[in-house]
């Protein structure tokens, strides 16, 4: 322990920790072995980064060594403690974890070329030998791993020592150009949208990803576009701030009908294929803000969510195609959907009542008994005669408005149409949550005895949550059923009450904008269960990283992108008192304030 | 107000509570002793319908509360704290009071969503009433601690907070587990005072299981004393204090009767 | 109370009111009923439940008796009985399965009596057993030795997928779940669907989506065999026994070894258990390895059983086996194995027994469905168990 000049006590942080170093080489070296067997180089080397220098298939390889190399040399800043000095030795540490990655690599490509275990492994093929040689001789290629793997570890290390401004506007520029070459099709159909293909012609290449030069125009706007706009951005935020409170919910309220007339109007200028992804991302918003409030409002894990979904769904194909084969009334769209309403808030409650007293784990895994049920019912020939068995319910017509049809031909009407019902379910969860509802559940989430001893009614509560939820899932089934146009048991696999719980967990739980954002990110970027997302190419690899991405949350940054105040609280509930109490916000004294 | 009849609960054969017979008189307060694992807050579970009792009855204002759910006990007019305070930690001061008017209040999902006049009318009531219940306790829960989680009050405030907590489900009985454990003497003296004040204010009635003698002698109108799940005396504090059962099951036997007097009173 | 208590009461009230408040105390309102309504239709369904199953028992005596006789015919015209081998054919496999869903059911039930969660992932600590029996066993049949030398290559296979199955139960509990030790309830439970998604998906990019098998089984081995009335495949049999000798293996490390006395002590009590010098992270270690060694177990059984895996082999049988081991009572060992074989006979005698004689068409469809209405109904008749659960009052909260 040493003494500062101002006389508090700080202590000195540890040196480098080698063993650390070590043990993110090894899992550098796993990590990239496995991704290579996965077969994520061969199978995403369609699809161009950057015309013709980079491609996702060696990306996939490639940000391995940095991020361990910089993760390696992250550490956690205490307070009162000063942050360790660093040197060169980062380099070096770096340097060695990017090195033990393309050991790793390297080794591999030996087993490769020298032994054949291509019968389990079916990534274990001469593809992937040549493209890790980059298609050269394999000791030029190892040769050029180690090289790449240590510069780019050296540069993850180098994180750490350069400036702060440096390294965020590396990671800007780098994250950029990600996205831009990642968003590449939204960004064309936008353009084209407001006839700016100009643009588009110029920094992408002809067969996806960018052009090199439009890789440097990219870059250079990354870093000229803050430098602009950025500080005009926190002038007005600080006066928004400062306005007096009646004035600035007027300001939020004007931005939110701005906002609001945008999305409405974006449709029109978007193409078929972003119209149809961002109607899928909204199906999944709508399904994650339901589950959102079961799982996230409410504590309550339900694993059987897609129940709902199918509900909805088939009887809004019962309702409305003329080829449901056992009762067909016909309706139209909305008068279905009031019955299809009522009918899964019934099934909520069905489903629900049992259920609503077993403890949370049992829980979740008897809701998937249900959902499993659920789909197996619709599968079953004992009810083919109404729900058509494995054959379903083809020949849905979509919602008639009118002027026109919105159905599955039109993209453009069907987001238009879930854009409607996802501010109707963005509105309820937010009027719900800030209501004597909502207090109740997160009572019942944060301790249910003693909510129950305060007065709360638990069983019924908890069946309300469970009944809205059903009810948000239902408006995506009815529309997920008029948009295909034909429902299959298929449609409701287990798997996508999983991908939900996903979505809602990646974006932040009991968190209205943080689902948003998860939808937007996963359903949009990497794709849903059958829906293919931006990067078409990673539909094999999608469920893997889902996979992956639930676990790191979980591990991590269990409040998710968007973190909700209160759960990050929860989850954090040692830091965040360690924060209080460093700013005098704990209440440790117990005189009376004065008043 | 409270008749306890006969009231028996076991645990796989080790007998909580055995043949209890207890009773509250409105306005009254009562404090229950009794050395550690005398079956003190498993009484208090039973009132408050956490624990099922085996055999026996309990009558709160000529109803029988056998078989009702904590909520519906609560809904009743009994609220309770715990002995190891366990607030809702997560939500703000506020909303900890908030979230405890639920049984008295009504509105549903209906006027939440479409903002009716009778739920605007009643949210507010939800927090002026709360705001109320916590000024009781002068500043400490009030002013800029309203929006704060319930997490970051010390010690002695998560008491506070929790008997407000209580005291906004508008109870008549007020079960008080403990309330001034982990406090320094000036804080309990202090609490002391504030619980002759919910009954004098706020017209509860209370029963209050404490370990620190002062509180009892203090408060309580009558004290009943439980040992291994019975109850072997009651009457004043006095009376309690000095009846030879009671020093025998605090002290064990054949202990000079000067001793247990130092010992029971402070 | 006092005159003048009421008083106070009365300003008290008054001063609320003065707040504007029209939150009226309700003490005066008529009070909720006793009897909730989600209390009543409980009982409907128990009803339901019950009414269903002695219908269905009894048309189906009905028909045993006589198919032309008048209730059986009411019920369902068409329905054909079974004949007694049919039946005892039905019981075998139940049986076989069950025994399986049985070693699963081990692993969930010690995990989720250590750690109280639900590990969904053993379900594929199972298929990568059973992956990883296909892999060696059809090595082994490449090279010749699968016909010749079965049985050393029976305990190869064995041997190997117990250390695959249980290498993977070890890791996964470091990685995953040892950091969220006293994390809130529901956190390792999602990463454990985590995990379980992960695993799934590890097998397709790995070794390809398709279904593979194993390499055909001796035929001595495949052949029925009679016993005590029962004719019963070798593979079966087989089954059976290595359940019976696993459970044994398991019973006794758990009540008559210092490391299973001291799984129980961490089991009941993790603090106090370190307190008395247990070393915790390694028995959870433990435990982990041993469910995943009767997974592994289990996986190759389902290999010699079906012949056939696949990525989602670990899922319904994993969450059968969950459901086994909650009907035998969670916590409880011997009532993990018995659950499992109870399970299994259910979901193969019940679709024709109880669902083929009440009209329903396509029964085997419905097996699945069987097993997690037996789920659901054990958990509503006895919530606990049919054999009571053992786990410490933390656990049970």
């Amino acid at each position: 322990m040493t003494a500062t000049s101002n006389g508090t006590p700080t202590l000195e942080a540890p040196g480098l920790d080698w063993r650390r170093q070590i043990r993110f080489s090894l899992i550098g070296a796993l990590s990239s072995a496995f991704i290579a067997l996965a077969g994520m180089p061969v199978g995403l080397d369609r699809r161009n980064i950057i015309q013709p220098l980079l491609s996702m298939g060696y990306l996939s390889l490639l940000w391995v060594p940095f991020v361990l190399a910089s993760l390696a040399g992250s550490q956690v800043v205490l307070e009162g403690m000063t942050e360790r000095v660093r040197s060169s030795k980062d380099l070096v540490a770096g340097a060695l974890v990017g090195l033990g990655s393309a050991l790793g690599l390297v080794a591999l490509m030996i087993l490769v070329k020298n032994f054949n275990i291509r019968d389990p492994l079916v990534n274990w093929s001469p593809q992937l030998l040549d493209l890790l040689s980059f298609n050269r001789s394999a000791g030029l290629g190892m040769v050029f791993w180690i090289v790449l793997g240590t510069t780019l570890g050296l540069m993850g290390g180098a994180m750490h020592v350069v400036p702060t401004a440096v390294r965020s506007k590396t990671l800007t520029v780098l994250l950029s150009v990600l996205a831009v070459s990642v968003l590449e099709t939204f960004i064309t159909d936008l353009l084209k949208g407001f006839q700016l293909e100009i643009f588009t012609d110029f920094i992408y290449y002809k067969r996806g990803g960018l052009e090199i030069v439009g890789a440097l125009l990219v870059a250079a706007l990354a870093i000229v576009i803050p430098l602009l706009v950025g500080d005009r951005i926190t002038v007005v935020r600080t006066r928004v701030r400062e306005m007096p409170a009646d004035e600035r919910s007027r300001v939020n309220l004007i931005l939110l009908l701005v906002g609001s007339a945008l999305l409405l109007v974006l449709p029109f200028f978007l193409g078929k294929i972003t119209n149809e992804l961002l109607a899928n991302v909204g199906l999944f918003v709508l399904l994650a803000l339901g589950l959102n409030i079961v799982v996230g409002l409410a504590g309550i894990l339900d694993l059987g969510y897609v129940a709902f979904f199918a509900v909805g769904g088939y009887t809004t194909a019962v309702l409305t195609s003329p080829n449901s084969p056992g009762f067909s009334p016909q309706l139209p769209w909305p008068v279905a959907l009031i019955v299809v309403v009522v009918l899964t808030g019934l099934v909520g409650l069905f489903i629900g009542a049992p259920v609503i007293r077993m403890r949370g784990d049992y829980l979740a895994i008897v809701t998937l008994g249900f959902g499993e049920i659920i789909r197996l019912l619709f599968l079953s020939d004992w009810l083919s005669g109404w729900f058509g068995g494995a054959q379903g319910i083809t020949n849905i017509p979509g919602v008639d408005v009118g002027f026109a049809t919105v159905n599955g031909i039109d993209p453009r009407s069907i987001f238009l149409l879930v854009l409607v019902f996802s501010a109707i379910a963005i509105y309820i969860s937010w009027r719900l949550e800030h209501s004597r509802i909502g207090r109740a559940w997160m009572a019942i989430r944060e301790d249910e005895d003693v909510a129950e001893a305060m007065g709360v009614n638990t069983t019924n509560t908890k069946l309300m949550a469970f009944v809205v939820g059903a009810v948000l899932a239902s408006f995506s089934g009815a529309i997920f059923s008029a948009k295909v146009g034909s429902i299959f048991p298929t449609s409701f696999l287990m798997l996508i009450s999983i991908i939900i719980l996903v979505v809602v967990i990646v974006g932040g739980m009991g968190n209205i904008v943080g689902v948003i954002v998860g939808a937007l990110v996963l359903i949009g970027i990497l794709g849903g269960p059958k829906q293919p997302g931006l990067l078409q190419e990673f539909s094999e690899f999608k469920l893997l990283i889902y996979g992956a991405l639930l676990v790191w949350m979980m591990l991590k940054r269990p409040e998710g992108l968007v973190p909700n105040v209160r759960r990050s609280r929860e989850l954090h509930q040692e830091e965040f008192l360690q924060d209080a109490w460093l700013k005098g916000e704990i209440d440790t004294d117990d005189e009376e304030n004065p008043s | 107000m409270l008749q306890i009849s006969d009231l028996s609960v076991t645990f796989g054969g080790l007998h909580a509570l055995r043949n209890l017979d207890f009773q509250v008189t409105e306005g009254e307060i009562v404090s229950v002793i009794g050395p550690n694992g005398a079956g003190k807050t498993t009484f208090f579970n039973m009132i408050s319908g956490m624990v099922t009792p085996t055999s026996g009855d309990i009558v709160f204002e000529g109803e029988s509360l056998l078989g009702l759910d904590p909520s519906q006990v609560t809904e009743r007019g009994i609220a309770r704290t715990f002995q190891n305070v366990r607030l809702f930690a997560n939500m703000t001061i506020l909303e900890n009071v908030m979230v405890a008017q639920h049984c008295r209040t009504d509105q549903k999902v209906f006027g939440a969503l479409f903002q009716t006049n009778a739920f605007k009318s009643e949210e507010n009531a939800i927090r002026e009433y709360g705001e109320e219940v916590l000024s009781f306790f002068g500043t400490r829960l009030t002013g800029y601690r309203l929006e704060q989680p319930a997490s970051v009050l010390s010690y002695a405030n998560r008491r506070r907070l929790e008997i407000a907590r209580a005291m906004a489900t508008r109870p008549r009985l007020l079960l008080l587990d403990e309330p001034v454990a982990g406090m320094n003497p000036r804080e309990s003296a202090e609490l002391t005072a504030l619980i002759g004040r919910l009954r004098s204010e706020w017209g509860f009635t209370i029963v209050i299981i404490e370990h620190d003698m002062s509180v009892v002698r203090d408060v309580s109108d009558r004290v009943v004393v439980l040992d291994h799940g019975e109850s072997i005396a009651h009457g004043s504090y006095e009376q309690v204090a000095n009846d030879p059962n009671v020093i025998e099951a605090y002290l064990g036997r054949q202990v000079q009767d000067e001793q247990a007097e130092e010992e029971t009173s402070p | 109370m006092s005159v003048d208590d009421v008083g106070e009461l009365d300003t008290a009230s008054q001063a609320a009111s003065t707040f504007g408040t029209n939150v009226t105390t309700t003490y005066d309102a008529k009070p909720t009923s006793r009897v909730l309504w989600v209390d009543r239709f409980l009982t409907f369904i128990r009803f339901v439940f019950i009414l269903v199953i002695s219908v269905g028992l009894l048309a189906f005596i009905a028909q045993q008796i006589n198919p032309q006789n008048p209730f059986a015919q009411w019920i369902n015209p068409d329905a054909t009985g079974l004949t007694a081998a049919q039946f005892k054919g039905l019981l075998v496999t139940g049986l076989a399965q069950g025994a399986m869903y049985g070693l699963i059911a081990l692993g969930y039930s010690m995990v989720y009596g250590v750690l109280g969660f639900i590990n969904f992932a053993h379900g594929e600590v199972f298929m990568v057993g059973a992956m990883s029996g296909m892999i060696t066993s059809n090595k082994l049949a490449d090279a010749g030795l699968w016909e010749d030398a079965f049985l050393f290559c029976l305990l190869f296979i064995v041997v190997s997928s117990i250390v695959l199955s249980t290498a993977t139960a070890v890791i996964m509990e470091r990685i995953a779940y040892r950091p969220l030790r006293g994390a809130p309830r529901l956190i390792p439970l999602i990463t454990s669907i985590g995990v379980s998604f992960f695993l799934q998906n590890v097998s397709v990019v790995l070794l390809g989506p398709g279904a593979k098998s194993y390499p055909a089984l001796p035929s001595w081995l495949s052949q029925k065999r009679s016993l005590i009335g029962f004719q019963i495949e070798g593979t079966k049999l087989v089954v059976l026994l290595t359940a019976a000798v696993s459970m044994a293996g398991l019973w006794y490390l758990v009540e008559r070894t210092k490391t299973g006395k001291a799984m129980r002590a961490v089991a009941e009590d993790k603090e106090i258990a370190a307190l008395m010098g247990i070393d915790v992270n390694r028995i959870i270690v433990t435990t982990f390895a041993v469910g995943g060694a009767m997974a592994g177990v289990a996986g190759i059984l389902w290999g010699i059983l079906f012949r056939s895996v696949i990525h989602t082999t670990g899922f319904l049988p994993g969450i059968k086996a969950f459901s086994a081991a909650v009907v035998g009572g969670i916590g409880n060992l011997g009532g993990a194995m018995a659950g499992g074989l109870s399970l299994g006979a259910a979901e193969a005698t019940a679709p024709l027994m109880l669902l083929e004689p009440l009209g329903v068409d396509g029964v085997s469809q419905l097996r699945d469905a069987v097993a997690f209405a037996v789920l659901i109904f054990v958990l509503l008749v006895r919530p606990s168990g049919l054999f009571g659960e053992r786990l410490s009052e933390d656990e049970r909260a």
